[in-house]
C-alpha cells in the first residue's frame, strides 16, 4: 500500500470514529446547523461542539494551512482525500468561517508574518467570527467609489463612515474592510484593507430585514472606531489588490455552492409533492424542472473540471465569474420551481423553505459583485471587448 | 481521468489543427459545394486524414486499431468542427463500433482495417421518420432481403457499404448490404450543410447480418451513445470558431463612431455566450471519458453533453449572425456555413428536446 492509501485508510477509520451520526447527512446550506464560532458563538447541542473540537484539534479545519497557522499542513493529494472521505460520509463541514473562505488566503497571500500569526490560528480555531466590510450605502458593485474614511492620528487609526449588508454583522468579532486612507487618490486607488475589531464603543450595528423575513444583513457604523496601523493588510493605498484577490475566492465559493448545497433534486421534491401522474399532467412544467435539473448537471461537472484544472495547475482566471453568473442564476430558477412545484401551499406561509429560498436567490445575484458585474469582467478582460 | 487535456491529447489537437487548416479549411467546404461534386468530400484529404491517424483511432490495439479513445476521436471531431471540414469522419466512428460491438472475429479483421485506412466508407442506414427515433424501425428483414426506406444516410453516396438497422422477429438487427446489389436505390439529398447524405430504398435487397440480433440492440445503443458524444464534440468546435469570429468582428466593426463591441447590450451577450460555453465544454469531455473508462452513466453523458451542445450552438449561431448585422446572412460570409452545419449537426441523433425528455425519464425519473 501507498502512503496515500494509508492515509486514505486512517482518515476513514478515524472520520468512523469521531464524526457523530447527528452531523452526517445532506448539506443543509449556510444554516446555524452548522458552527459558524467566534466569541459570541454557542453551540447548538453536543454533537456540534463534539465534531468541532475533534476536527479542530486536528487541525482539520483548514486542513491545507501550515500546522503553525492551526491547519495540518496536508498537500493536495492528501487534502482531496480527505475532501473524499467527509463526502463519503456526508460529514457537515465542522466550522463555517468568511476567515476561511476569504480572509484567510488573503492573509496567506498578502499579510505580515505579524498579521498571520496573530489571526490564522484563531481563524482556524474558529476563535473570531469574521464580517466582511465592501458595500455601503452609495457603493455597492460599484467599490472604488467607497467613501468610509480613514486618518491616521497618533499610530492608529480613525475610521469613521458606514458598511452594508454586513453578512451576520452582528454575531462577528472583527471585520475586514476596504477604508479610504488617501483621500486625493484616483478612485480605485487610496483605499486600503483594514482589520476592524468590532468589539469598541465607535462600531454599531442595525439589522436589515429582508422580504423572506430574515435579517441576515446589517448595517455596520463606524463613529471614530480604531484599528492599530499595522492592520493594513497588503500595501497602504493598495486595498483594492487584496479585494479582488479575495473576491475571486467568493464568487468562485457563491458559484459551486450551488451546486452542492442543494439538499434535494427539484425532481425529486417534484416526484413527492405532485407524483408521477401530476407531473405529467404538467407538461411544461416538467420540462422546465428537466432543464433545470440538465443545467444544474452541466454546472456540477464544470466544477469537477475546474478542481481538476486546478491540481493540473491550469488555473482559469475568469471561472469564479463564470461560476458565480451561472451558478445564481441557476439557483434563482430552482427558488421559482420549488415555488411552482409547492404551489398554494408555498404562497401560504412566509416561513416555509421555498419561500424563503426563493425570495433570498436574487440576493445571490447582486451579492459578491452584481451578475452584470461578471458580465463587465467577461467582456472587458476575458473577451477584450473595447471601452466605450 | 481528470477533465484536463493528457500530454498526449494537447498534441493530437495541435496535430489535428494543422493538418485541417492546410488541408480542410472553410474554404474547401465552399470549393466542394460549388463544384457539383456529389461525394462532397475531397478523396485525398481522406486519405492524409488515414495517414495521420484520425479515422476512427479509438478502435481498441487488440481489434487492429490505434486504441487512442473516445476521448482522441471527440478532439478530432472538435477541430474538424472549426473548420467544417466535410470528410466521412463520423461514419467511419460509426462503422467501426458497430463492427467492433457486434462483429464475429472474422468480420472484425476484415472491416476494421479497410475503415481505419479510409479505403471502406460506409452509410449507417438508420432513421425512418422526421426526427430521429431510435425505437421505430419500419424497416424488415426477412429471408436474407432488406425491405423499406432509410432517410438521411450520412455519406451514403457513393458508400461501398451500408449497415442497416431493420426488424427482425428477434428485434431489431444489423445488417450489411452492398449499396451497388439489386433492390437498392440510393438519391442523393441537399442537405443544407452540403455534406453528403442520401435517402435509401430498399426492394428485397440481399443483406447478411452483421451479429445475431440480441447483439444488435446493444451494439446500436452503445453507437449511439458514441456518434452522440462525437456530434457534441463537433458543436463544441463550431461553437466555439463561430463565437471567436463574433468577438473579433465586435472588435473591428464600426457604428455610431465607435466598435460595436463597446456597447454594453452586445457585450453582455457575448459574456453571457462565453460562460456557457465554458460551462459546458466540462460535459462533452466527461462524456468522452465515461466512453472510455466503461462508465455506467456513459449513456445519459452523451445524452447530456449531445442535448446541451445542440441548444448551446444554436443561441451561438443566432447571436454570431445577428452581431455580424446583414453581412451575417449573405452566403459571402462563412458565418452562415457554421449555421447550416449546426442546424444539421443538432439535429442528428437527437436534438435538445430529444435529449431533454430522454435524461428526464432515464436520469430523473419524471
Amino acid at each position: 500500500m501507498s502512503e496515500l492509501d494509508d492515509f486514505r485508510a486512517e482518515t476513514r477509520a478515524w472520520l468512523e470514529a469521531n464524526c457523530p451520526q447527528s452531523r452526517r447527512g445532506a448539506f443543509r446550506g449556510f444554516s446555524t446547523f452548522n458552527y459558524w464560532g467566534g466569541r459570541k458563538a454557542e453551540f447548538q447541542d453536543e454533537d456540534q461542539k463534539v465534531w468541532f473540537e475533534r476536527m479542530r484539534d486536528k487541525g482539520w479545519t483548514v486542513p491545507e494551512w501550515p500546522v503553525e497557522y492551526g491547519g495540518a499542513g496536508l498537500d493536495k493529494h492528501r487534502a482531496g482525500i480527505l475532501q473524499q472521505e467527509l463526502r463519503r460520509i456526508q460529514a457537515q463541514p465542522p466550522l463555517q468561517s468568511l476567515g476561511i473562505w476569504m480572509l484567510g488566503p488573503a492573509l496567506l497571500h498578502f499579510g505580515t508574518p505579524e498579521q498571520k500569526a496573530e489571526h490564522l490560528p484563531k481563524i482556524a480555531r474558529g476563535e473570531i467570527r469574521w464580517a466582511q466590510g465592501y458595500s455601503e450605502p452609495g457603493a455597492g458593485s460599484d467599490l472604488a467609489s467607497l467613501s468610509t474614511k480613514g486618518e491616521l492620528k497618533d499610530g492608529q487609526w480613525v475610521i469613521n463612515g458606514s458598511k452594508i449588508w454586513t453578512t451576520n454583522g452582528d454575531k462577528c468579532d472583527m471585520i475586514f474592510a476596504l477604508v479610504r486612507t488617501e483621500p486625493d487618490a484616483p478612485k480605485h486607488q487610496g483605499i486600503s484593507f483594514i482589520l476592524v475589531d468590532m468589539d469598541q464603543p465607535g462600531v454599531t450595528t442595525k439589522p436589515i430585514t429582508l422580504i423572506n423575513g430574515d435579517a441576515p444583513f446589517v448595517q455596520t457604523f463606524f463613529d471614530n472606531a480604531t484599528a492599530p496601523e499595522g492592520n493594513v493588510v497588503g500595501p497602504r493605498g493598495k486595498g483594492w489588490d487584496v479585494t479582488k484577490y479575495l473576491l475571486g475566492h467568493e464568487r468562485e465559493m457563491i458559484g459551486s455552492s450551488m451546486t452542492n448545497s442543494v439538499t434535494e433534486t427539484v425532481s425529486s421534491v417534484a416526484k413527492a409533492k405532485l407524483g408521477a401522474d401530476g407531473l405529467k399532467a404538467d407538461p411544461s412544467l416538467r420540462m422546465a424542472i428537466a432543464n433545470h435539473e440538465i443545467e444544474s448537471w452541466v454546472l456540477g461537472i464544470a466544477v469537477e473540471r475546474l478542481k481538476d484544472m486546478g491540481k493540473a495547475k491550469q488555473f482559469s482566471q475568469f471561472a469564479p465569474s463564470v461560476l458565480k453568473l451561472m451558478g445564481t442564476e441557476l439557483n434563482y430558477r430552482r427558488g421559482e420551481l420549488l415555488m411552482s412545484i409547492s404551489g398554494f401551499d408555498a404562497v401560504n406561509d412566509l416561513f416555509s423553505e421555498p419561500v424563503h429560498s426563493y425570495l433570498h436567490a436574487p440576493a445571490n445575484c447582486i451579492a459578491g459583485g452584481s451578475n452584470e458585474v461578471q458580465l463587465n469582467i467577461l467582456s472587458k478582460r476575458a473577451l477584450g471587448l473595447p471601452e466605450l | 481521468m481528470p477533465l484536463v487535456l493528457t500530454e498526449d491529447e494537447v498534441m493530437l489537437v495541435d496535430a489535428a489543427r494543422g493538418f485541417l487548416a492546410k488541408s480542410a479549411p472553410v474554404s474547401a467546404l465552399r470549393t466542394l459545394r460549388d463544384s457539383g461534386d456529389t461525394l462532397r468530400y475531397t478523396p485525398s484529404v481522406w486519405s492524409e486524414m488515414a495517414e495521420n491517424g484520425f479515422i476512427a483511432p479509438h478502435v481498441p490495439e487488440a481489434e487492429g486499431g490505434l486504441g487512442m479513445g473516445y476521448a482522441a476521436a471527440g478532439l478530432i471531431a472538435e477541430q474538424m468542427g472549426h473548420t467544417l471540414a466535410p470528410t466521412p469522419f463520423l461514419s467511419a466512428a460509426i462503422a467501426a463500433e458497430l463492427v467492433v460491438q457486434a462483429g464475429s472475429a472474422e468480420l472484425k479483421a476484415d472491416l476494421l482495417p479497410k475503415i481505419i485506412a479510409g479505403d471502406l466508407v460506409t452509410g449507417f442506414a438508420f432513421e425512418e421518420g422526421l426526427r430521429h427515433n431510435p425505437a421505430g424501425t419500419a424497416v424488415t428483414f426477412k429471408d436474407g432481403k432488406i425491405s423499406g426506406t432509410k432517410k438521411i444516410v450520412l455519406d451514403g453516396v457513393g458508400a461501398k457499404l451500408l449497415i442497416v438497422v431493420a426488424a427482425t422477429d428477434n428485434g431489431p438487427g444489423l445488417f450489411l448490404v452492398d449499396p451497388s446489389a439489386a433492390g437498392v436505390t440510393v438519391r442523393p439529398l441537399d442537405l443544407i450543410d452540403s455534406r453528403n447524405a442520401a435517402e435509401i430504398d430498399f426492394a428485397d435487397a440481399p443483406a447478411t447480418p452483421l451479429g445475431d440480433a440480441g447483439a444488435a440492440k446493444a451494439a446500436i445503443a452503445r453507437t449511439l451513445d458514441v456518434a452522440r458524444a462525437l456530434l457534441a464534440a463537433e458543436l463544441l468546435g463550431i461553437a466555439d470558431e463561430a463565437f471567436d469570429r463574433t468577438v473579433a468582428y465586435l472588435k473591428e466593426r464600426v457604428q455610431f463612431g465607435r466598435p460595436i463591441g463597446s456597447f454594453q447590450a452586445l457585450q453582455h451577450r457575448a459574456a453571457r455566450l462565453y460562460a456557457r460555453l465554458d460551462l459546458t465544454r466540462g460535459a462533452v469531455l466527461k462524456a468522452l471519458r465515461a466512453l472510455d473508462e466503461g462508465d455506467k452513466a456513459a449513456t445519459m453523458l452523451c445524452s447530456l453533453s449531445k442535448g446541451a451542445m445542440s441548444k448551446l450552438a444554436y443561441d451561438v449561431m443566432v447571436e454570431a449572425t445577428h452581431m455580424h448585422g446583414g453581412i451575417g446572412v449573405t452566403d459571402e460570409l462563412d458565418i452562415g456555413l457554421f449555421y447550416k452545419r449546426v442546424r444539421v449537426a443538432g439535429e442528428l441523433f437527437g436534438d435538445a428536446h430529444f435529449h431533454t425528455d430522454r435524461i428526464a425519464i432515464q436520469a430523473f425519473g419524471i
